[in-house]
């Protein structure tokens, strides 16, 4: 499948009705989506086949990419029922039967450990109220994958990250600098919508 | 849920050391259709807990004549890879619940996703 056909499928994934400001419900837009699977899944060969884990999954547009491309099976996590619910009904629209859903809370997972291939994920930036959330969502994707975690995380971090990827000895490449289009979903934004720098991270667990 | 999920659920109530198998209790089960993909089947095999998939694959009525233990050279078996298949990915469980085996908690299953979330007192 071309990039350009992932992502106009990605584009029919419907996202949030109501977004929750405190669970910091931004879509990944269908182009960011399609850009991080295309390669997760051609340069790495990390979907096809293979049991992946979506932290954190919302709507579900990673999953149902990855479902597209032929994971063995993709389950997707998230504490937001509202969101699993338009998940669900997204899954049945496009006729997925290789995705499947919890609903947990991310931070407080401890089960799993090394039970899945890969995990893949856009976890929340930590930005309302709840710092260091991203670090949290990492450290349980590291528990739960056996070789790789693909993950977005504000370039700005970056340094702190690398820190705390060398402290749990995990291998950390950023694949790519991305711009992350936010846009205004909640009423608080001023500005129709605003670019934040991002990094497409891989980490590899030796 | 998809039995495959089960397999890997655990519960994590406070002063709960293993809570697992999670006991099904399914009022509502479906079997879809799922692509069959031998290869994945088989590397998922060595993962699972097998008598736990055997459990559940009773509890929801699909045990069919799955083995109870493991058989050798599954790779090659491709009768076997099929019934694993099928009760790995296409028996689905609509409604229904868990319950932990330690604490006897019960965690929610609803148009096919369980409810894993614990309140305060209980993480």
């Amino acid at each position: 499948m071309k990039l350009k056909e992932l992502q106009s499928c990605l584009q029919q994934v419907d996202v949030f009705e109501e977004p929750k400001v405190l669970l910091e419900q931004y879509p990944t837009s269908a182009h960011i989506a399609a850009c991080m699977l295309y390669t997760i899944h051609n340069t790495f060969d990390d979907i096809e086949n293979k049991l992946v884990a979506d932290l954190g999954c919302g709507c579900g547009v990673l999953s149902i990419g990855s479902a597209v491309l032929n994971a063995g099976l993709c389950v997707g996590f998230d504490i937001d029922q509202d969101a699993l619910d338009i998940f669900r009904r997204n899954s049945e629209e496009f006729e997925l039967t290789n995705i499947d859903m919890v609903q947990c809370d991310i931070c407080s997972l401890r089960a799993f450990q090394k039970k899945f291939d890969t995990v893949i994920m856009n976890p929340p930036f930590g930005t309302k109220h709840n710092k260091g959330i991203d670090m949290q969502f990492l450290k349980t994707a590291l528990s739960m994958a056996r070789s790789s975690v693909y993950s977005l995380h504000k370039t700005s971090t970056r340094e702190h990250i690398q820190k705390k990827a060398n402290d749990w000895k995990v291998k950390m490449d950023v694949i790519a600098e991305l711009r992350y289009d936010l846009p205004a979903s909640y009423k608080f934004h001023k500005k129709k919508s605003v670019d934040v720098e991002v990094d497409f991270i891989r980490f590899c667990i030796t | 849920m998809k039995l495959l999920t089960h397999n890997m659920l655990t519960s994590h109530v406070k002063g709960v050391t293993k809570g697992y198998p999670l006991l099904i209790k399914a009022t509502e089960v479906k079997v879809s259709e799922v692509e069959f993909n031998p290869q994945f089947v088989s590397r998922m095999i060595p993962k699972l807990e097998w008598s736990a998939l055997v459990q559940a694959a009773e509890e929801v009525g699909h045990l069919n004549d799955l083995p109870t233990e493991l058989l050798p050279d599954y790779e090659n078996n491709e009768e076997f890879l099929r019934k694993v298949h099928r009760v790995l990915l296409e028996v689905e469980v609509l409604e229904g619940s868990l319950r932990c085996p330690e604490s006897g908690r019960e965690f929610p299953i609803s148009r096919g996703i369980p409810n894993m979330l614990l309140n305060e007192d209980e993480a």
